[in-house]
């Protein structure tokens, strides 16, 4: 992994992270603000987008900043979303309120599994994670009384966005609301992982053994990011399940599990925005070719995950860094 | 009294057949140290020849076991050769996303040539019904079964405790470069054991169409079960798996029999707290 480079010799490096927002990052921004404007057409896709890119995010901060192989995180996915869902069909429709429960319900699931997870190594933790989101799903499935087994819980009405907005049937409110939510999440990620916890994990990340060395509690910041990343997620999966107005068993299913480590490798790890890229790369490619033949479609995938695999480590993200530090490298070349 | 004993006896088939797919992938994670996810679609390789030998040509059903497990030994070797022993000192990540990667495309390449439906084995007569042993009645495909495993596993001891590839392949486990210190080709040894754990899978999925099923889904649908019995009898050994394959048959076959409310849960349940207890794996190394 190339994320960590050598420390320069430069007195502000020793300072608290740079957290200032780059140009490139604010015209990111604008890009959502676009789409609405141009292709108003494809609004439900663009909400879709940023929920699953939301989603994204929070597996970024287990698996890009920490390290941690999952491939159960649709667990906090699916209990997020059916949180908010369950809320939503007993008769409390506010949005806010539903979303702020669904982080809470999966913040304190991702904290009791985080104990369970932190143990052991990359092996032994795919298996926990497996388990935990194979067990959830088995779960969802049996309580069909519930959560409506595989016909999935539906009837969700929500209310009015502060008793204001109403969700539209061409999906402009939700995308706005999704919109906001995602970046205001991601703020705060951004500003966390910009603090020395985000290092801290960093640190785990490249060599676990040695950061006891230097005072870092291992296993308390894995729980830490892991209750956080089970909230963000569930968050995700909240939006999901308010701007659809449904919830299915397969939001919790392994393959949405797998799909997401794949939209997130595909972006790149370890920097937030990998995450964002890959859901839309990803979520625009599959609605294309998808709608040709599914079959197809996952002949691609997988041929995709191998050429990354082997000659494109560090997803989309990876692939822009290292052609603008060969740039760099060659202005600066040429100046000597 | 009696139904526990069959209970138990289809827990041992089962479990014996998930011992015969899984061993290999045993290998592959103690051996090399590759989590390979792709370690079903070589069982559902072995699967579709045994199918498409017995339907298409007419070749006899124990005649086709061997040739399943020749060709998805080859497909082992060739991949290994081509793709696998690039990612050998991979990032885990890698290797469960490239594992992945190739699992998708098994799968629809399956589906493309033989369709999304289950494939129908025609057993021959002598392995259907019943038999009496010991007075009580068995199923004849399932005593069946447990014997192909039992001679299999025994040969696979001869192999490895008894030979000289069998020594190649423990020194190769225990200590690489000092194995190849010793002129051990040990490049060599993983493509033929690769190929050997490759094939192995291809003959239980032929022995297990009867049983698993056969459809393009095969390698995600049975994969979370082989690397059950991997990462709970501990990578690199082969009296690990078989511990745990039984273990996790018995359970998983008295699960869905006694309590069928609650389904997979049981043998989910019983993984993570097996993990919980043996992070290494029930006779795993400890490192």
């Amino acid at each position: 992994m190339s994320a960590v480079k050598p420390v320069q010799t430069n007195s502000t490096q020793f300072r608290l992270p740079n957290d200032r927002w780059r140009p490139l990052e604010i015209l990111f921004w604008l890009i959502p603000i676009a789409f609405y404007f141009l292709f108003s057409g494809y609004l439900v896709l663009g909400s879709q987008i940023m929920i699953v890119g939301l989603f994204a995010v929070s597996l970024d901060l287990i698996l890009g900043y920490a390290g941690i192989v999952s491939l159960g995180h649709a667990a906090f996915f699916g209990l997020g979303a059916y949180a908010a869902g369950l809320l939503a069909v007993h008769g409390w429709t506010e949005p806010l309120t539903g979303l702020l429960v669904a982080a809470v319900v999966t913040a304190v699931f991702g904290y009791l599994t985080s104990f369970l997870v932190v143990r052991g190594q990359d092996l032994t933790r795919l298996m926990v994670t497996l388990g935990i989101g194979l067990m959830l799903f088995e779960a969802a499935n049996k309580a069909a009384f519930i959560t409506g087994g595989v016909d999935g819980l539906q009837g969700i009405v929500m209310g009015k966005i502060f008793g204001v907005f109403e969700f539209d049937l061409y999906g402009k409110v939700a995308f706005i609301y999704s919109g906001i939510v995602l970046f205001i999440v991601f703020v705060i990620l951004r500003r966390v992982m910009n603090s020395p916890f985000g290092l801290g994990l960093i640190g785990i990340r490249e060599g676990g053994r040695r950061m006891p060395a230097i005072g870092a509690n291992v296993n308390q910041r894995l729980t830490v990011v892991f209750t956080l990343g089970a909230a963000v997620a569930g968050i995700a999966g909240a939006l999901l399940a308010q701007t659809t107005q449904f919830v299915g068993l397969d939001s919790l299913g392994f393959s949405r599990s797998a799909e997401l480590v794949i939209i997130l490798v595909l972006g790149g790890t370890g920097r937030l925005y990998g995450g964002l890229i890959g859901a839309a790369v990803f979520m625009v490619a599959q609605d294309y070719i998808a709608g040709l033949n599914p079959v197809y479609w996952q002949f691609w995938i997988g041929l995709l995950l191998i050429v990354i695999v082997l000659f494109a480590r560090g997803g989309i993200m990876g692939g822009v860094v290292a052609i603008v530090e060969n740039i760099k490298q060659r202005a600066a070349g040429g100046r000597k | 009294m009696g139904n526990l004993i069959g209970v138990l006896f289809d827990g041992v088939a089962y479990g014996s057949l998930l011992f015969l797919i899984s061993v290999g992938l045993s290998i592959t994670m103690g051996l090399m140290n590759f989590i390979n996810l792709a370690h079903g679609a070589f069982a559902m390789l072995g699967g579709y020849i045994c199918v498409m030998l017995m339907t298409r040509m007419g070749i006899p059903f124990l005649a086709s076991l061997p040739i399943a497990f020749v060709g998805s030994a080859i497909a082992g070797l060739v991949l290994e050769r081509t793709l696998y022993r690039r990612l050998y000192k991979a990032s885990h990540l890698d290797q469960v996303l490239f594992s992945i990667g190739l699992t998708f495309m098994a799968m629809a390449a399956a589906t493309y040539v033989w369709g999304p439906q289950q494939q129908p084995v025609q057993l021959p007569e002598w392995l259907r019904g019943q038999v009496s042993l010991f007075g009580l009645e068995v199923g004849a495909y399932r005593l069946f079964m447990i014997g192909v495993v039992v001679v299999i596993t025994l040969a696979l001891g001869f192999l490895i405790e008894r030979t000289r590839f069998g020594a190649q392949i423990r020194a190769s486990v225990d200590n690489q470069a000092a194995s190849a210190g010793l002129g051990i080709n040990v490049s060599r040894v993983f493509s033929l054991t690769f190929a050997l754990g490759s094939g192995m899978a291809g003959l239980g999925g032929g022995l297990g169409i009867d049983i698993l099923g056969l459809d393009p889904a095969f390698p995600i649908k049975y994969m979370v079960y082989f690397l059950l019995v991997v990462a709970v009898g501990g990578a690199g050994t082969i009296k690990g798996p078989l511990l745990a394959a039984l273990i996790l048959g018995i359970f998983d076959v008295a699960g869905k029999y006694y309590v069928p409310s609650i389904g997979a849960f049981v043998i989910y349940g019983l993984m993570v707290v097996l993990l919980l207890l043996f992070p290494a794996g029930l006779l795993g190394r400890r490192t």
